[in-house]
């Protein structure tokens, strides 16, 4: 399999993992081990940016492991602007997961705030990931203003309703100019081996392994679901079957014999 | 630019695969929901040829899914046949003992009036040879300016311009631009241009990258078939170019024209292959197959019949009524043409062959209203 490369860094494993929703920081660490990822998303909310013992902080702190400040909780682009300068002192990392959701019920990005966004902290330095809408047009705008990846929904957080917006994540992966990080919606590995079939670059999963009955197996069977799609998608998928026979009656290129 | 792709491209090899491709080939590409370049190939081997009429149902149910049952139709003016170029190829050749002639804003007037007496056409496509001290940017830009009242959509097909001169002329209304690179193949269009500035292949297939980057929002591609031998290796090197294009610059719609050699047209050159219509058939039908959206033009290059009925089978574009040398319409009705039309029936008499065939001529798709407000680069 072909490694991943985002903000220069590389990555062998395709799977990124969300850090919330876990029931302790130790069963969290144990499926971030499991799941061999080399990227977590870590909430500044969730954080005490001061205390450098923070317990979550410690338990995600670990030779090889990326760390992916997001700003979820922001609700528009200067807020977001300002949490992405405090995340980079708290965590010392360029990487930055932008997540502007100013619906509190269904955590639906703002398009228009997240494009803004992401121009005004490419400009600043950042590494911006942007979770967005599974909106090509979006997707083409990010890319130019210099997001080093795009993260369009497959369904709302927390669903685990799979790849809702399959259609227009197909475009986007078409399309895609920088890598495609399916977030949010994936609740199963069949779903996450789906998107990587259809090419996704990468996948970032949460609750789906958070709340699962034994997180680490699941995360464990993540890791493998996302292995065994993308190694679907490099090896070609066959094409499926369609009926090619031409139909007999009256046919349309009689007129060039 | 994509003349680094190009580069990375080899001529022989794909030559190679296209020859090798089978009937297993062909019936992947079909069924694939988004074909690739490979699968093109197929599409336009030999190995194609028995789905000929299977390949015509899926451009047919493709165009109608994307354009209906419509072709747009267009209508090209001649501004001047004055040419530095030294194309083997061309009546236009700088060689040759010709009157030549370039229109003035009087006569460019005369000619729009008497377009306009032909059909109710807003498609303009404006044509030059390449003479840039008497017929540069400033010439184009007074062309553009006096034929915008009169029409909604002005493309024109002239020499490769720069960056800023493409930027230049959309502020003059210009919303399109053609351009034929004739062939992909690096040496031997050396060969076929060897004096003048056509002979610049990096500066010819890299036209379309400034096209792109000056915004233009319509670019239209083609490679000039009989050039080269290895026709499908020529036409494969556009289907990457488009691709190419496409990914770079998405706000940009394409279109592709296929135009054909006839033998001893214009007298001495003679073409290195001949296209039969059930290839030039087979060709189209595999672009549209491949590229679902892409517009597909056809000139009066073409018989009456074979328009009609590619017509409801792929084309989308279609020019009538065509004059193809400078000040036909109504100023000089007898200089010489730069190809012969092989479609010479009236603008009526093709919108009603048309209509027989099921299909609806469409006059305006486009209004000048969108080529205002233009910011560069966008």
């Amino acid at each position: 399999m072909s490694d991943l490369i985002i903000g220069g860094r590389t990555f062998r494993s395709r799977l990124f993992l969300g850090t919330g929703k876990f029931r302790s920081n130790r069963e969290m660490a144990a499926a971030i081990a499991a799941s061999g990822t080399e990227m977590v998303t870590v909430a500044m909310k969730r954080i005490e940016t001061t205390n450098a013992s923070d317990d979550m902080l410690v338990h995600v702190q670990r030779d090889g492991l990326q760390l992916l400040p997001n700003t979820s909780g922001v609700r528009d682009a200067e807020e977001a602007v300002f949490a992405a300068q405090l995340s980079r002192e708290a965590f010392g990392t360029n990487f930055l997961k932008l997540e502007i959701h100013p619906d509190p019920r269904y955590l639906l990005p703002d398009s228009t705030e997240t494009l803004r966004a992401t121009e005004e902290l490419v400009k600043l330095g950042f590494v911006v990931l942007p979770y967005c809408a599974a909106d090509p047009t979006l997707c083409k705008r990010l890319a130019e203003a210099g997001a080093a990846a795009v993260m369009p929904l497959g369904a709302p957080i927390g669903t685990n309703l799979g790849l809702r917006t399959r259609d227009f994540l197909q475009i986007i992966i078409e399309q895609a100019t920088v890598p495609v990080v399916v977030d949010a919606g994936i609740g199963a590995p069949s779903h996450a081996a789906e998107a990587m079939e259809m090419g996704a670059d990468a996948c970032l999963v949460n609750t789906a392994i958070a709340v699962a009955g034994q997180p680490a197996a699941m995360a464990a069977a993540f890791k493998q679901a996302v292995e065994a799609g993308r190694q679907a998608f490099e090896a070609v998928l066959p094409v499926q079957a369609a009926n090619l026979r031409a139909e007999a009656s009256s046919p349309l290129t009689a007129f060039l014999d | 630019m994509f003349s680094d792709e190009l580069a990375r491209l080899s001529w022989d090899d794909t030559t190679a695969a296209i020859a090798a491709k089978t009937a297993d080939d062909v019936e992947r590409a079909l069924r694939r929901p988004k074909p690739t370049v490979d699968d093109f190939m197929a599409l336009i081997s030999p190995a194609a040829e028995p789905y000929l009429e299977i390949m015509a149902r899926l451009s047919r149910r493709y165009t109608e899914e994307r354009f209906g049952r419509t072709v747009s139709l267009f209508i090209p003016l001649y501004l001047t046949n004055s040419c530095t170029n030294s194309c083997v190829y061309c009546g236009f050749h700088v060689a040759n003992k010709m009157p030549r002639t370039i229109l003035t804003p009087a006569e460019m007037e005369r000619e729009y009036a008497a377009i306009k007496e032909l059909g109710p056409f807003e498609n303009l496509l404006l044509v030059t040879g390449e003479n840039p001290a008497k017929a540069g940017v400033p010439y184009l830009a007074k062309a553009l300016d006096l034929a915008k009242p009169h029409f909604s959509n002005l493309k024109i097909e002239v020499m490769p311009l720069a960056t800023e001169e493409y930027a230049e002329l959309r502020r003059h209304g210009m919303n399109g631009v053609i351009c034929f690179q004739e062939t992909y193949h690096r040496d031997n269009y050396k060969s076929y241009h060897p004096r003048g500035m056509k002979s610049n292949f990096e500066w010819r297939v890299n036209g379309f990258d400034r096209m792109g980057q000056a915004g233009v929002h319509s670019i239209g591609m083609g490679v000039l078939i009989g050039l080269e031998k290895e026709w499908r290796t020529d036409l494969t090197m556009m289907a990457y170019h488009l691709r190419y294009l496409q990914h770079h610059y998405w706000r940009t719609k394409y279109s592709v024209n296929f135009p054909r050699m006839c033998p001893a047209e214009n007298g001495g050159f003679q073409p290195n292959c001949l296209m039969t219509d059930r290839e030039l058939a087979q060709l189209t039908f595999a672009m549209r197959i491949f590229d679902h959206d892409v517009d597909i033009s056809y000139s009066t290059r073409e018989l009456p019949a074979f328009r009609d009925h590619m017509a409801t089978l792929g084309v989308t574009t279609m020019s009538a009524g065509s004059r193809t040398e400078p000040g036909g319409y109504a100023c000089y009705p007898e200089a010489l043409e730069q190809f012969e039309v092989s479609d010479p029936r009236s603008v009526d008499e093709v919108v009603n062959a048309l209509k027989t065939m099921g299909v609806e001529p469409v006059w305006k798709d486009w209004d000048s209203v969108f080529d205002k407000h233009l910011s560069d680069g966008r």
